[in-house]
C-alpha cells in the first residue's frame, strides 16, 4: 500500500483534511481507470488470440495478395499492437463495440435490450439473499454451537458445493413441473408478452406503471424461482460473513459491559453489536451483488431467461466474439464499478478508514 | 507403541528428522479430532481410489450403447438409471471422477505456482517490481472469474485443455495475494538476511526459502478453491464448452439430461449428486486443514 506522502510541517488541521479527501477520490478514480483499462487489455488480448484471421474471415482465403494486404490496412491490423489497442480503447469508450455477427446489430444496441432482464432478477435474488441472510447469520451467531448455528452452516457450505445449473433443473422439475407453484422457464407467459409498453425493461415494473395487475402476477410468479436461486447463493455467502463478524462483535468488551449493565439480550445483539457491523456488511453485500450478477448467466440459461447471460452463450457457440467481448465488458464493467462503489461506502460509513 | 508416541511428543527432539515427525504427527492427531475434515479426506479418497480403478470398479462402459435399454429408471442392474443412448449413468459417474480428478490437478498445478512465483517476487523485492505484479494482481481479482473463462474458452475453442487453461488463467490472483502476504511477515526476518549474507541470490533465497514457507497456505487455499474450480468446470460442460462428448463429464452430463427432466429426472440429476459431493468433501478437507495448518485464520466457533 502507498501511502499519500505525509505534509513534512505540521500545518492546519483542516487543510490537512481537504488534502487527504483530494488524494482519496484521486486514488479512487486513478484504481478504477486502471482496472476499467486492464479489463479492456484482456478483451483485447482475447481477441487476438482467437485462432480465425480476421482479414480472412473478410477477404475469404482465396483473395489476391493485393486485397489481403488493403483489407489488413483498412482493418487497421498493419498498425503496432499499442495503437490498434489505444484505438480499441477509443471504440469501447465512445460506446462502439462492433456488430454482432448472430443479430447483425450493433453490440451495444444488443446489450441495452438484454440488461433489464438480468438486471431485474439479480436485484430480486439479491434482496431475497440480504433479507434471510444477514437474520441467519445473526442468529447463528447469537447461538452459536446450537442446532440453528449447524443447519445454517451446512447451507453455507452447501452454497459452495451445489452447482446453480443443477439447482435450477432441480427447481424447475419440483416446483414448477411437479407442484406448479410458479410460472415456467422465460419472463412471462407467451400470450402476455409484449402487451404492455417497455418503459425500464423491467416487466414487474413496466407492470406496475401500466397499472395491469394480471401481468404484474404473472411476471411475478416467472421471477421468483430463478430470483430465490441467486438468492440462496448470495445467502450463504452473506451469512456466514454475518456471522463470523457478529462473532468478533460479540467477543468485545463492550459487549459484555452491556451485558453486565442489565441491557436485554436482544438489545446487546441488534443495538451494540450488529450496529458497528453494517459497515463492512456493506461491502459483503456489494461484492455478493456482483458474484451474483455474474452467476446469473448459468441460471439464465437453464431457465431460458432473455438476459445478458443467454446473449453471451448463444454468442459463445457462435463464436461471435464482438458479442462475447461486448458482454464480457459490461458485466466485468459493472463488477468493477460494484466492488469500487462498495469499497467508498465503506470509507463513507466506517470513520476510521478515513 | 507407547515408546513411539512418546518420542513422536517429544518436547525436545534430538534431530531434525525426529521434529519434523512430530510435527505431522501433531498435525494428523488434531487434523483427525474433526469429524467434518476426516469426512472430507475420506470424500476424496474416495473420489482418486475410484478415478485409480473406475475400469474395474464400472460395472458397464461409459461410452457403450444399448438402445434397448434407453432411459431406465434406476433399478438393481443400472442403479442410477441409463440415459438416452442406453449407458449406465453409474458407470459414468465412475469415470467421470477420472475428469474431473484430471482437471482439478491440471488447474492446481498451473495456477498455484504462477500465483506463488508471481506474490514472492513481488513481496521480496518490493518497490515497483511489488507494484507493478500487484497491481496486476489486482485487475485480474477484481474481474468476474467465470465470465472470463467463458471469453478465454470462445477464444481458444472448446474442449477440456482450453477447459483447463481457462479456468487456470483465471485463479491464480488469490495464489499470488496470499505469497506476497506471507512473504511480508518473515521477509526481514534474521534468518533471510543470514542467507543473503552467505552470498545466496535472490533466486536461491525465493526459491529455497520464501517459496517453501509459502507452501501451506496456498496449499490451503486452492483446497478451498476446488469446490468453485469444480463447479466452473462443470459449468463450461453444461454449456458444452469443456470435455466434449462422448466424455462423461459430470457438466457436460447434466446438460444432455436437461431435455429429459420432467419425465427421467435421474439423468440429469445423478451426475449433479456426484458434483456436489466430491465439491463438498473439498470444502471439509479445506477447513479443516485451515483448522490445523493455520489457526490464525480459523473462523470463530
Amino acid at each position: 500500500m502507498a501511502a499519500p506522502t505525509p505534509p513534512i510541517s505540521e500545518g492546519p488541521r483542516a487543510r490537512h483534511r481537504a488534502w487527504d479527501g483530494g488524494t482519496a477520490v484521486l486514488r479512487f478514480a486513478t484504481v478504477t481507470a486502471l482496472t476499467f483499462l486492464g479489463l479492456l487489455a484482456i478483451t483485447f488480448f482475447i481477441g487476438r488470440i482467437v485462432p480465425i484471421d480476421p482479414v480472412v474471415a473478410v477477404v475469404g482465403d482465396r483473395a489476391s495478395q493485393e486485397v489481403y494486404l488493403a483489407t489488413r490496412e483498412a482493418l487497421g491490423l498493419d498498425r503496432p499492437l499499442l495503437v490498434q489497442f489505444a484505438i480499441y480503447v477509443r471504440d469501447v469508450v465512445t460506446g462502439d463495440l462492433g456488430t454482432s455477427l448472430t443479430t447483425g446489430r450493433p453490440v451495444v444496441e444488443d446489450l441495452k435490450r438484454f440488461f433489464p432482464a438480468t438486471f431485474e432478477m439479480a436485484t430480486l435474488g439479491i434482496l431475497i439473499g440480504v433479507s434471510l441472510g444477514v437474520p441467519m447469520g445473526v442468529t447463528a451467531a447469537a447461538r452459536a454451537g446450537s442446532w440453528i448455528d449447524q443447519v445454517i452452516r451446512v447451507l453455507g457450505l452447501l452454497g459452495y458445493a451445489v452447482p446453480a445449473f443443477w439447482m435450477g433443473l432441480v427447481a424447475l422439475a419440483v416446483f414448477y413441473a411437479g407442484l406448479g407453484w410458479v410460472g415456467g422457464p422465460g419472463r412471462i407467459d407467451i400470450f402476455y408478452d409484449g402487451v404492455v409498453p417497455t418503459v425500464t425493461g423491467l416487466l414487474t415494473v413496466d407492470a406496475l406503471i401500466a397499472g395491469d395487475w394480471q401481468i404484474f402476477r404473472n411476471a411475478v410468479s416467472h421471477l421468483v424461482l430463478p430470483s430465490a436461486i441467486l438468492g440462496f447463493f448470495s445467502l450463504a455467502y452473506i451469512a456466514r460473513m454475518t456471522r463470523s463478524f457478529m462473532l468478533d462483535q460479540l467477543g468485545q468488551e463492550f459487549v459484555t459491559t452491556a451485558r453486565v449493565k442489565g441491557v436485554s439480550p436482544r438489545a446487546v445483539i441488534w443495538k451494540h453489536a450488529f450496529y458497528p457491523i453494517r459497515v463492512q456488511l456493506v461491502t459483503v453485500i456489494g461484492l455478493s451483488y456482483a458474484v451474483l450478477l455474474e452467476g446469473s448467466v448459468m441460471v439464465e440459461i437453464v431457465f431460458s431467461w432473455p438476459g445478458i447471460g443467454n446473449y453471451l452463450t448463444t454468442a459463445l457457440l457462435r463464436a461471435d466474439m464482438n458479442a462475447v467481448l461486448g458482454a464480457t465488458i459490461l458485466i466485468g464493467t459493472v463488477f468493477i464499478v460494484i466492488n469500487r462503489l462498495s469499497d467508498v461506502l465503506y470509507r463513507v460509513f466506517d470513520p476510521r478508514s478515513r | 507403541m507407547a515408546r513411539l508416541h512418546l518420542w513422536l511428543t517429544d518436547d525436545a527432539p534430538a534431530s531434525r528428522w525426529q521434529a519434523q515427525a512430530g510435527q505431522a504427527f501433531r498435525v494428523a492427531r488434531s487434523f483427525a479430532r474433526s469429524p467434518l475434515a476426516m469426512l472430507g479426506a475420506l470424500i476424496i479418497l474416495v473420489l482418486v481410489v475410484t478415478a485409480l480403478f473406475a475400469p474395474w470398479l464400472a460395472p458397464y462402459s461409459p461410452v457403450g450403447q444399448n438402445l434397448g435399454e434407453r432411459l431406465l429408471p434406476p433399478s438393481w442392474a443400472h442403479w442410477m438409471g441409463t440415459d438416452e443412448l442406453g449407458r449406465d449413468i453409474l458407470s459414468r459417474v465412475i469415470h467421470g471422477t477420472r475428469i474431473t480428478l484430471l482437471i482439478v490437478v491440471m488447474v492446481a498445478l498451473i495456477s498455484a505456482p504462477i500465483g506463488l512465483v508471481i506474490g514472492a517476487v513481488a513481496g521480496y523485492f518490493g518497490g515497483w517490481t511489488d507494484r507493478v505484479l500487484m497491481a496486476i494482481t489486482d485487475v485480474f481479482l477484481s474481474l468476474p472469474k467465470l465470465i472470463m473463462a467463458l471469453a478465454f474458452v470462445a477464444a481458444l475453442g472448446a474442449g477440456l485443455q482450453n477447459a483447463i487453461i481457462a479456468i487456470a488463467v483465471t485463479s491464480w490472483p488469490a495464489y499470488a495475494r496470499i505469497a506476497r502476504a506471507e512473504t511480508l511477515t518473515f521477509r526481514n526476518s534474521e534468518f533471510i538476511s543470514a542467507v543473503t549474507l552467505q552470498g545466496a541470490s535472490s533466486l536461491r533465497v525465493i526459491s529455497l526459502h520464501v517459496i517453501p514457507l509459502c507452501m501451506s497456505s496456498t496449499i490451503i487455499r486452492v483446497t478451498l478453491d476446488m469446490a468453485g474450480i469444480i463447479l466452473t468446470a462443470a459449468g463450461l460442460g453444461f454449456l458444452g464448452l469443456g470435455a466434449q462428448p462422448p466424455l462423461p463429464e459430470w457438466g457436460a452430463m447434466i446438460s444432455r439430461g436437461r431435455s429429459f427432466i420432467l419425465d427421467q429426472w435421474w439423468v440429469a440429476t445423478m451426475p449433479g449428486f456426484a458434483i456436489i459431493v466430491v465439491s463438498l468433501g473439498f470444502c471439509f478437507l479445506g477447513d479443516g486443514l485451515r483448522d490445523v495448518l493455520d489457526p490464525r485464520q480459523r473462523e470463530g466457533r
